[in-house]
């Protein structure tokens, strides 16, 4: 294939993950954006005022990025996994796998309808916040890339967790027993200063901690983190997961018997 | 001339240690209608998976149009179209979109992909139902599909794994003719099939695999001319009671219109027989083969291989 034929197989690839999700918006797209108005509505709204500040930002300000990063994470996931789980289940990941697209350009297809839905609800999230909070920018660019190599990162760990699922109980148990506590643990509600030392070093273990810190950077100019710490964890991991997603295609391991 | 499918030494035991193909050589030339035989679990599925990359080999090598498929892979998998067996397109996505995706795959443009689509639903009466799920189609319409779909590329070979199973007689009729078509065209077929009267009337070259063996190579008229026994049944004008013996040619009865007459080729001819028949004043409304030629033989050529 010449490099014009890749980016045709490329870009079926990416119309088709969007156009699956956004077929059924009312499963992916509406479901995080009511949670996010929920979580603003308690957390921020009802309990908020009770905490008071945060680092000299209102709870609800405080919160807003890390919501985002929340949704986003899920959505980029959730994306991959039950997209790629989906094909594999009715047979039709066959028609990229007798094609001659290369594995890479399928990995970065699936990556790439991953990140859509993750940066389309992380942007309606972003709309629905403005409700209730005002929007603060303080580095635009921190803020963007930190959100897209966030939705990257979890795109793959998607497709991993895809390549290995042989049920739809495979596909929730990441997201339920891994993903979720990872992300509620990782300052999406609370600052890490504010936790005993000990739970301080522990929660640092949590790679979600460093991309909800740079987001929040990103957003309110605040973090418990170096910001260039958060590219650096987030850049490794993407390289490693990026590394093993492409080793499990060659190898056709969960795709080729 | 270049094989449009050379398969050398291959062979394939997969994780669970069962090993499905124990060493197929096997060459399929341009233009062929090759058609590969076997029971259920022989390898016939294997092989194809192996060719079309869905199965990882063993060993061995596999050649498609000169091209090797282990270091010449885009430009041997390009050459391919496959028809599973088992209906494997996203039944929530849109008819029309299936085929233009898959287009897509191979690099071809959207624009394109959608005037092959639209080509090709129209001639194969899906053009109707191209904007709704294909999930909603009948059988015969989702195998029919699945045929589109492979060529939408424009396949020098194209693989049919049992294209027509649960398909009715008056649609399989109809997709026999759109293969023979295809294959007058200039392109390749290789087909797997149960129903052997379609192997038989569609191919010129047939396989047999056994055991993960390819225990026959050879062209359709050959094998059949191996068969050594017809027997035919012959519906009678007028009722009969009984008929006399012709030598070694075996008459049976089956009822009072029915004549069944099982004779050996090398012994007796056709019009030998029928001008027996005639004198004794019988009348012959039709006739027909009692079993299908190529299952009789097929039958007797896996039997062989297991005793």
């Amino acid at each position: 294939m010449n490099a014009q034929q890749k980016w045709t197989a490329y870009y079926t690839i990416l119309i088709r993950e969007v156009l699956r999700f956004s077929r059924i918006w009312i499963q992916t797209i509406l479901p995080p954006v009511i949670t996010t108005a929920l979580y603003f509505i308690i957390f921020g709204n009802l309990i908020g005022p009770a905490i008071g500040e945060m680092h000299g930002f209102t709870y609800m300000e405080f919160i807003v990025p890390g919501l985002i990063m929340m949704a986003v994470i899920t959505n980029s996931y959730a994306n991959v996994v039950s997209s790629f789980y989906g094909s594999k289940f009715q047979g039709n990941i066959a028609e990229m796998l007798v094609s001659p697209v290369p594995n890479w350009i399928i990995l970065a297809g699936f990556v790439s309808g991953g990140i859509a839905r993750g940066m389309a609800v992380g942007a309606a999230v972003t709309m629905v916040s403005l409700i209730f909070s005002k929007l603060y920018i303080e580095h635009l660019f921190v803020m963007f890339t930190i959100g897209l190599l966030t939705s990257t990162l979890f795109s793959l760990a998607g497709l991993i967790n895809g390549v290995y699922a042989k049920s739809f109980d495979d596909i929730s148990i990441v997201p339920t027993f891994v993903l979720t506590p990872l992300t509620y643990l990782g300052g999406v509600f609370y600052s890490i200063s504010m936790l005993p030392e000990i739970w301080q070093k522990i929660s640092l273990l949590n790679p979600v901690l460093y991309m909800v810190n740079g987001f929040r950077y990103g957003v309110l100019g605040i973090a418990d983190i170096p910001i260039w710490i958060s590219y650096l964890i987030i850049l490794g991991f993407i390289a490693l997961l990026a590394s093993f997603s492409m080793y499990l295609l060659n190898r056709g391991i969960g795709t080729r018997s | 001339m270049t094989a449009a499918l050379a398969l050398t030494d291959l062979r394939k035991t997969y994780d669970n240690g069962f090993t499905a193909l124990k060493g197929i050589n096997l060459s399929v030339q341009q233009g062929d209608f090759y058609a590969l035989l076997g029971a259920n679990g022989a390898g016939k599925s294997t092989t194809i998976g192996i060719v079309s990359s869905l199965v990882n080999k063993t060993s061995g090598t596999v050649s498609i149009f000169g091209y090797d498929l282990d270091t010449q892979r885009e430009l041997a998998k390009a050459q391919i179209g496959l028809v599973p067996q088992e209906f494997n397109f996203n039944v929530f996505e849109p008819v029309g979109e299936i085929l233009i995706n898959q287009g897509g795959y191979y690099g071809i443009e959207r624009t394109i992909a959608t005037d092959r689509a639209e080509k090709l639903l129209k001639q194969l009466g899906l053009w109707e139902k191209r904007k709704e799920q294909a999930r909603t189609l009948s059988g015969g319409m989702k195998r029919r599909l699945m045929i589109a779909r492979a060529l939408v590329h424009e396949p020098r070979l194209l693989i049919l794994d049992d294209p027509t199973a649960g398909v009715d007689i008056e649609i399989r009729r109809s997709m026999w003719e759109f293969l023979t078509d295809l294959n007058e065209s200039g392109i390749t077929i290789i087909l797997t099939t149960h129903y052997l009267e379609e192997a038989e009337s569609l191919c010129r070259n047939i396989g047999i695999i056994d055991q993960g063996q390819l225990i026959e190579n050879t062209s359709m008229k050959s094998l059949l001319s191996r068969l050594d026994t017809e027997t035919y049944v012959f519906d009678l004008v007028e009722p009969i009671d009984q008929i006399q013996e012709m030598g070694a040619c075996h008459f049976e009865l089956r009822d009072p219109t029915t004549l069944e007459v099982s004779y050996h080729k090398q012994d007796f001819s056709l019009n030998q027989i029928f001008a027996f028949l005639n004198q004794q004043g019988l009348q012959v409304a039709s006739m027909r083969n009692k079993t299908n030629r190529l299952e009789q033989l097929f039958i007797d050529l896996v039997e062989g291989n297991k005793a």
